[in-house]
C-alpha cells in the first residue's frame, strides 16, 4: 500500500515526499542551447571513439542529448530548448533569419523535456536536410548577422520565469572562432559591437553564456579571434579555457543518472548551550538513500491515473463512518482509549529545539550506534547574533579535546538523543570534501539496542578465541587485500542505475537495454593474484587445519538436512508419477479425477508449486503440460 | 510469606502471568527493615522456577536481581562462598536459567562498607565466569529503568551463510539486527458505533481502500486492474510488475567482502541505518575462531572491511557496507563484526559550506573565547572517569514510550486522566542534568560571560520559535506565567498597541482595531496581521502552525466585518490561496474549508461585492478541483 493510514505517528523528519515537494518549489535551471549549423559543422570529422568520423554537428546533438536524458531523470523540472543558427529555414517567434527553434508537439519552445522531444532530436538527422537546412548566415554583402540572431531568439526565450528563482544560461556549440572573419572593415567592427551588446544585454538580465568549442585537426579554437570578448574571458582562464571545455563536453556526456537536490535547509533550529543562553543552527540533508522517482497508480485499461479512497468501516455494525478521533489500546482486558491530542501530548516532550546535555569522549560513541542517517548542521547569524562565534569556539574545542555532545532533539512528533560529532573541513584538489561543521547521529535508546551475541553464549565452555599466529595470519591477508584509496562515494548503486536505464529505454522505446556495469563486485582477478591466494592459504591452514574442506561440507551437510528430506520426497515423486499416464489423463479430461495426493506427484516431480486448490493444481499441470 | 531457612526473603508473588494485580502489588511493595543476603534471594527464586517448569523452558528461564550489593553475605555451613556460588551456578546451567544482575549505586559508598562492598561485587562478577549471566552497574534511577527491558524481542537472523572473503575461504556467519528502532506502538481506531449494551463489541475499524478513476469518480479500477506508473520527465511510463521483473536487477544471494581499508576512510556519519551484528555460526568452532582472527587482526591494524551485502535471493537491489570488529572481553560471547550501510554515490549531495577560517574576524572567537569554550567542553563531561558514564544508550530508556506506557496504566484506572508531566527520571534525559550544571557553574558563566548572543533586531519571526516550550517542562509553566500576566497588564493597563507582537496576537490585533486615536490603524493593523498569517503559513513544517494561523485569520475576518472592510478580507483570501496552491500548500486550503471559513458575503458587510452563494463556495469549490 503506497498510503500510510497512520498520519499521526508518522515521523516528520525524514519524510521523502515532503522533500520532494519542497524541492519543486526551490530554483530550476533554465537553458537554451544554441548549435552552429552551418556548413561548416557537417564537414568538418573528427574522429571518435569507435574510430569511425563524426561531424561537429552530430558531437554537438550527442552531448546535448545525453545531457538531456541525464536531466530528465536528475532535475526534470529543469525547462530546454534547442536552437539551431545558420539554418536556411527558420522558426523563432520574432521571425528572425538563419535561426531554427527545435521542437515537437504539446510542448513551448522553452520548456520541460519529454520522451517525444529526445526521441525527435536523436533522429534528427534523417530530416535536418530536409526541413531545417544549414546555410551560411553570415556573408559579407548582406547585413544578416545570424549569431546576433540567435542571441536574441534565446535572450527572448529565456524571459521565462524570474531571475531570482530561475538560473538562465546559453550554451553556444560553434566550431568557428571567427564568425565575422569574412566581413571587411566598418562592417565588421559594426557586427562585433552590436553582437557584444546583445551578449552585454542579455547578462544584464541575468543570463550567463557559456561556450563550447569544438576544435578542428589541424587547428585549435582561438578564442582570442572573437569570443573571448563575448564571454568575458582574461589572462590565465583564456589559456585554459580550451581544454577545460573538452573536458567539460565529456562531462556533460558521462554524468551519472541521480536525482540532484539544491542545497537547502530542513530545518532551522534553536540550539539551547547552556542556562538559558540559544544559538541558531541549520540543519541540511547530506546523506539520504535515494528514492526511485514517484510512482503513480494507473489503470491498465485506460492508462489514466488512478486515486486512493479511504473509507472507514465500523466493524462492528458495518456502517461508513468519518475518521476516528480516538484510537484504543487493549490493556488488562480493557480497552483504553485516546484522544489525537493525547497521543501528540505524550510525543510533544521537546518541540523544535535541540538542547546540549554534556560531553563525552569519542570512544563512548560505539559503532553499533546508529539508527539512520546523520544530519548537518551549520550556525546562522541570522536571527541570533552570535550563533556563529560560539558555534566555532565549541567545534573546535570538541576537536581538540576528542569529544562529542550529547543533546536532546525534539520535534513535536519525533524526539531522539543524540550525538553531535565535529567534522574538520577536508579540502583536495577538487575542492571541498567534507564541510566543517556537526554531524548529529541518532543515538538509540536502550529499547532499540538487541544483545543477539549472547544469545549463543556457552554455559559451560568458554567461546574459542584466534590466537597469536592466527591474527598475524588474518593481519597478511588482510595487508593483501586492501582497498587504498576507498571512498564512500565511488559506487553507484547499481539497482537505481538499471531501474533508469529501464525507464529510459521503455519512454523512448529503444530496442536495447543499456549495459550497466555493477561496479560493486568483488575485483576477482585480483583475488587470484599468487599474494592473495597464499596469504589466504596460509589462514585458511592456520585457523581450520587442514579440515577447511571437511567443515565446509559439514556445514553443507547440516544445511542439506530439510533439503536432502525434500529431495528424497520430489524422487519419490517422480517415481510414483511415473507410473501414470499424464497426457492420456490430460487429453481425456480425467485430470479431475485424481486425488490431491496423485496430482502433487507430478508437480513435485515437475518441481511445481503445490499449494491452492485442486482446481488450481489441475490448471497448473495443464499448463505446464502446454494444453 | 517468610521462606524457611531463608531469612528476611519474602516471596511477594508467585509466578504468574503479569496482570493488573500484579503492577498494583508491586506498588505496595514492603520496606524491609534488615539487611538481606542476595545469594539467598537467588537461591529462592531459583527455587521457585525449578518447582514451577522443572527442566522444561531451556533458556527461557530468567533470574533478575536488583540490588545495591552493600549487605555482607553469610559464610555457609560449609565450603567457601566460591563453592556455594558454584554450586548455584551449575544449577542453574543445568535447568537452563539466566540471571541478570543490576547493581544500583546511587550514591558513594561510605569506607566500612567498602570491603563488603568489594566482596559482594566479586561474588557477583563470578557468576558470569560459570554460567550464563550478566551483570551491569547503574548509579541513577534514569539508567535502572534503561537497564530494565519493557520488551523483549526474540532476535531473528536476517542471513545466514558464507561471509565470501574469496571464492576460496567462506566463514560461515549468521547475521542478526544489533539496533532497530522501537516505534511508538500503533494503536487501533476506535469506533463507538456498536451500542454501549453490546457486550462483545470489538470497536474495531476497518479501513477501506477504493480505486477510483480520476476523470469518473464513479468507477471503481479493482486491484488487479492497476498498473503503476513511473515518472520519466513529465510523463508517466506505465510498466507492469511482469515486465520489470523480466529485466530488473536481480543479485544473487551473497555476501561478499571487496576489501579492507583503514577506518578513517569512513567518516561516522556516512553510517546510513540501523545495525547489524555479524556472528560466527554457533555450530562451527573453526567459523568462531576465524571471525575471531580477523576481527582481532582489524582491530590492531585499524581496518574495516567492505562488503557487499545480497541478503535474500530475489533482494531488488545490493548493500554496501562497512563491517567493524566487535572484539568481546566476555569468555562466553564470541567476537563479533558490527556492519554499517554505507551511502552510494546518488545518496551523497555535495553541498558546499564556506570554511570557518574564511569566515570575518567578527564571527571567529578569539583566544579567550576559546579558552572558556575549552575549559566549558571539557568541564560539562558525562562521562568522568570516576563516575558511570551518563545517559549511555544502552541504559537510556526512550522518554515517548515510558510516558506512554505510564499514561496507559493511569488511564486504565482513570480513563479521564490528563497527560501527566514528564516524570523526573525521563526528564534527566531531555533536559540538562540541574546537578551538573550547578556543580560546572564556573565553567558556564565564564562561557556565557565570553560570549554575547542577541536576537536580530531586523527579524522578530525567530520569537515564534523562541517561545515554544516542551510541554510538562518547567519553561514551559513560566511562559504561560508570563503570558498571562502580559494579556492581564496589557487589558488592565489600556496600554495603547502599536504593533501585533507574538504573544498575544488576537488580543494585540484586536487593541489596535479598537484605537481611535487615528483611523490609520486600522490599516495598520490589517497589514501587520496579514503578513503575520502569511509568515505561519509559510514558516509551517506540516501544517503544525494551521490552527494559530486559522485563529488570526478569524479574528481578521470579525475585524472585518466590524470595522466595514470586508473587501480587504476578501481580497486578502484569494491572493492566500493562490499563494498556497503555488506553493505546494494545499493543505491549507482544505483546511480552512474544513473549518468553514468562507469569504465576508453582502449579507454580512454591505461593501461586500460576494454573495453568500459565492462565499460559501469559494474554498469548497477549490478543494473539488483535482491538483
Amino acid at each position: 500500500m503506497e498510503l500510510d493510514p497512520d498520519d499521526v505517528f508518522r515521523d516528520d523528519d525524514d519524510d521523502p515526499e515532503n522533500e520532494a515537494l519542497r524541492q519543486r518549489a526551490s530554483s530550476k535551471e533554465l537553458v537554451v542551447y544554441l548549435v552552429d549549423a552551418s556548413p561548416k559543422m557537417f564537414s568538418t570529422n573528427c574522429p571518435s571513439e569507435d574510430q569511425k568520423d563524426e561531424s561537429h554537428f552530430r558531437i554537438a546533438i550527442s552531448c546535448i542529448l545525453e545531457s538531456l536524458k541525464t536531466q530528465i531523470i536528475n532535475r526534470s523540472y529543469d525547462e530546454v530548448a534547442v536552437c539551431f543558427f545558420n539554418t536556411r529555414e527558420k522558426k523563432n517567434l520574432q521571425d528572425l533569419n538563419s535561426v531554427f527553434v527545435f521542437n515537437v508537439a504539446d510542448r513551448e519552445f522553452l520548456d520541460r523535456p519529454t520522451a517525444k522531444f529526445i526521441k525527435e532530436l536523436s533522429r534528427l538527422e534523417e530530416f535536418f536536410v530536409k526541413e531545417i537546412g544549414s546555410q551560411h548566415g553570415i556573408v559579407s554583402g548582406s547585413r544578416e548577422n545570424s549569431l546576433y540572431n540567435a542571441l536574441w531568439v534565446a535572450q527572448a526565450l529565456l524571459r521565462k520565469g524570474s531571475a531570482k528563482t530561475a538560473d538562465k544560461r546559453i550554451l553556444i556549440f560553434t566550431d568557428e572562432d571567427d564568425p565575422f572573419g569574412n566581413i571587411k572593415g566598418g562592417a565588421k567592427a559594426d557586427m562585433t559591437r552590436t553582437t557584444l551588446q546583445r551578449v552585454k544585454d542579455a547578462q544584464d538580465l541575468g543570463i550567463s553564456i557559456e561556450l563550447l568549442p569544438l576544435s578542428q585537426l589541424d587547428r585549435e579554437f582561438n578564442v582570442s579571434l572573437f569570443y573571448a570578448d563575448l564571454i568575458g574571458l582574461q589572462g590565465e582562464d583564456l589559456a585554459q579555457f580550451v581544454p577545460a571545455a573538452g573536458e567539460r563536453m565529456e562531462d556533460m556526456k558521462y554524468q551519472l543518472r541521480k536525482r540532484m537536490f539544491k542545497k537547502r535547509i530542513v530545518r532551522k533550529l534553536t540550539f539551547s548551550v547552556a542556562n538559558g543562553v540559544s544559538i541558531e543552527v541549520h540543519t541540511y540533508a547530506f546523506i539520504r538513500p535515494t528514492v526511485l522517482g514517484s510512482i503513480t497508480w494507473l489503470d491498465s485499461v485506460t492508462n489514466q491515473p488512478i486515486k486512493i479512497e479511504r473509507s472507514f468501516i465500523c466493524a462492528d455494525t458495518g456502517a461508513l463512518m468519518q475518521e476516528p478521533p480516538k484510537h484504543f489500546q487493549t490493556y488488562k482486558n480493557q480497552n483504553v482509549k485516546f484522544s489525537v491530542e493525547e497521543l501528540s501530548e505524550i510525543k510533544r516532550v521537546s518541540t523544535g529545539q535541540l538542547r546540549l546535555l554534556g560531553f563525552k569522549p569519542l570512544s563512548c560513541l560505539k559503532d553499533y550506534h546508529n539508527l539512520r542517517p546523520s544530519t548537518f548542521i551549520f550556525p546562522s547569524d541570522e536571527e541570533v547574533i552570535g550563533s556563529t562565534r560560539i558555534f566555532i569556539a565549541l567545534h573546535r574545542s570538541m576537536i581538540r579535546l576528542n569529544r562529542f555532545a550529547v543533546a536532546f532533539y525534539g520535534t513535536s512528533s519525533h524526539s531522539q538523543l543524540v550525538a553531535l560529532v565535529a567534522q574538520e573541513e577536508i579540502i583536495d584538489s577538487g575542492g571541498q570534501v567534507e564541510p566543517p561543521g556537526m554531524h548529529m547521529i541518532c543515538l538509540p535508546y536502550s529499547d532499540d539496542i538487541r544483545h543477539a551475541e549472547e544469545l549463543h553464549s556457552g554455559t559451560n565452555a568458554a567461546i574459542p578465541r584466534a590466537n597469536e599466529d592466527q591474527i598475524k595470519k588474518a593481519a597478511a591477508l588482510i595487508k593483501r587485500i586492501d582497498l587504498k584509496d576507498f571512498s564512500v562515494y565511488q559506487f553507484a548503486n547499481p539497482g537505481l542505475q538499471r531501474h533508469y536505464a529501464i525507464l529510459q529505454a521503455l519512454a523512448l522505446e529503444e530496442d536495447d537495454l543499456p549495459e550497466i556495469k555493477d561496479e560493486t563486485v568483488p575485483d576477482e582477478e585480483g583475488l587470484a593474484r599468487p599474494g592473495v591466494v597464499k596469504a589466504i592459504e596460509e589462514f585458511k591452514l592456520s585457523v581450520y587445519g587442514d579440515k577447511y574442506d571437511e567443515s565446509d561440507n559439514a556445514g553443507h551437510k547440516k544445511v542439506s538436512e530439510a533439503s536432502k528430506k525434500r529431495k528424497a520426497l520430489a524422487d519419490g515423486a517422480v517415481q510414483k508419477s511415473a507410473q501414470y499416464n499424464w497426457d492420456a489423463l490430460a487429453d481425456s479430461g480425467k485430470l479431475k479425477d485424481l486425488t490431491v495426493v496423485e496430482l502433487k506427484f507430478y508437480l513435485s516431480a515437475h518441481d511445481l508449486p503445490v499449494s491452492g486448490k485442486k482446481e488450481d493444481l489441475v490448471k497448473r499441470i495443464l499448463t505446464h503440460m502446454g494444453k | 510469606m517468610e521462606v524457611g531457612g531463608y531469612e528476611h526473603v519474602v516471596v511477594l508473588q508467585n509466578i504468574k502471568v503479569v496482570d493488573g494485580d500484579l503492577v498494583e502489588t508491586l506498588k505496595k511493595i514492603p520496606r524491609g527493615t534488615l539487611p538481606g543476603d542476595f545469594l539467598d534471594a537467588i537461591v529462592v527464586g531459583m527455587d521457585m522456577l525449578i518447582k514451577k517448569y522443572s527442566s522444561t523452558n531451556k533458556g527461557k528461564k530468567r533470574l533478575c536481581l536488583i540490588t545495591n550489593g552493600l549487605s555482607p553475605i553469610k559464610d555457609p555451613y560449609e565450603g567457601s562462598k566460591e563453592d556455594q556460588v558454584n554450586a548455584i551456578a551449575q544449577q542453574m546451567t543445568s535447568h537452563g536459567m539466566k540471571l541478570e544482575s543490576v547493581v544500583v549505586r546511587e550514591s558513594v559508598v561510605l569506607d566500612e562498607n567498602v570491603s563488603v562492598m568489594e566482596e559482594n561485587d566479586r561474588i557477583l562478577n563470578l557468576f558470569p565466569k560459570r554460567t550464563c549471566a550478566k551483570m551491569v552497574f547503574v548509579e541513577s534511577s534514569t539508567s535502572l529503568l534503561g537497564a530494565l527491558k519493557t520488551r523483549s524481542i526474540s532476535p531473528v537472523t536476517i542471513f545466514r551463510g558464507d561471509l565470501e572473503i574469496s571464492p576460496k575461504l567462506k566463514i560461515k556467519v549468521w547475521v542478526y539486527k544489533k539496533t532497530s528502532e522501537e516505534k511508538f506502538p500503533t494503536l487501533k481506531k476506535y469506533s463507538d458505533k456498536a451500542p454501549s449494551t453490546d457486550k462483545f463489541a470489538s470497536h474495531e475499524v476497518k479501513v477501506d481502500f477504493e480505486y477510483k478513476s480520476v476523470e469518473d469518480a464513479n468507477k471503481v479500477v479493482p486491484p488487479e486492474q492497476r498498473i503503476k506508473g513511473y515518472q520519466y520527465g513529465p510523463q508517466v511510463v506505465p510498466i507492469s510488475a511482469d515486465e520489470w521483473d523480466a529485466v530488473k536487477f536481480k543479485p544473487e544471494k551473497s555476501v561478499k567482502v571487496l576489501g579492507f581499508t583503514d577506518s578513517s576512510n569512513i567518516m561516522r556519519h556516512h553510517y546510513m541505518k540501523d545495525v547489524n551484528i555479524f556472528i560466527a555460526d554457533p555450530g562451527d568452532q573453526n567459523a568462531i575462531l576465524a571471525v575471531s582472527a580477523l576481527a582481532r587482526a582489524m582491530k590492531e591494524m585499524h581496518k574495516v572491511a567492505i562488503l557487499r551485502c545480497v541478503w535474500r535471493q530475489g533482494q531488488g537491489n545490493v548493500v554496501v557496507g562497512a563491517l567493524t570488529p566487535n572484539v568481546s572481553d566476555n569468555d562466553h560471547v564470541p567476537d563479533s563484526f558490527y556492519f554499517n550501510v554505507l551511502p552510494f554515490a546518488e545518496d551523497v549531495r555535495e553541498f558546499q559550506f564556506p570554511s570557518f577560517s574564511n569566515l570575518p574576524a567578527s564571527l571567529l572567537p578569539d583566544e579567550e573565547q576559546q579558552e572558556a569554550a575549552d575549559n566549558f567542553v571539557k568541564m560539562l563531561d558525562l562521562a568522568p572517569s570516576d563516575k558511570e558514564e551518563m545517559l549511555q544508550p544502552d541504559f537510556t530508556p526512550n522518554p515517548v514510550l515510558e510516558r506512554f506506557y505510564n499514561y496507559l496504566e493511569l488511564k486504565s484506572k482513570h480513563p479521564d486522566a490528563a497527560v501527566p508531566p514528564l516524570d523526573k527520571t525521563l526528564k534527566r534525559i531531555t533536559e540538562p542534568d540541574p546537578e551538573l550544571l550547578a556543580k560546572k557553574k564556573s565553567a558556564i558563566d565564564s562561557l556565557l560571560r565570553h560570549f554575547e548572543v542577541k536576537q536580530n533586531p531586523k527579524l522578530k519571526k525567530s520569537m515564534k520559535r523562541m517561545r515554544e516550550k516542551p510541554s510538562g517542562s518547567d519553561e514551559e509553566d513560566n511562559y504561560r506565567r508570563i503570558t498571562s500576566k502580559n494579556k492581564v497588564d496589557l487589558i488592565e493597563n489600556g496600554v495603547k498597541v502599536e504593533k501585533i507582537g507574538d504573544l498575544t496576537p488576537v488580543q494585540d490585533f484586536e487593541l489596535m482595531m479598537s484605537r481611535r486615536d487615528n483611523p490609520e490603524w486600522i490599516n495598520r493593523a490589517i497589514t501587520e496581521m496579514k503578513n503575520k498569517i502569511h509568515d505561519l503559513i509559510e514558516d509551517s513544517i506540516e501544517g503544525d502552525n494551521y490552527p494559530k494561523a486559522l485563529d488570526l485569520l478569524v479574528a481578521l475576518r470579525k475585524g472585518c466585518i466590524l470595522e466595514q472592510e470586508p473587501k480587504q478580507f476578501n481580497d486578502f483570501l484569494h491572493q492566500l490561496c493562490k499563494f498556497c496552491l503555488e506553493h505546494d500548500l494545499r493543505s491549507f486550503c482544505d483546511f480552512l474549508a474544513s473549518k468553514g471559513i468562507t469569504l465576508i458575503s453582502k449579507t454580512e458587510a454591505v461593501d461586500s461585492d460576494v454573495t453568500e452563494e459565492e462565499a460559501r463556495n469559494y474554498l469548497v469549490k477549490r478543494e473539488a478541483k483535482p491538483e
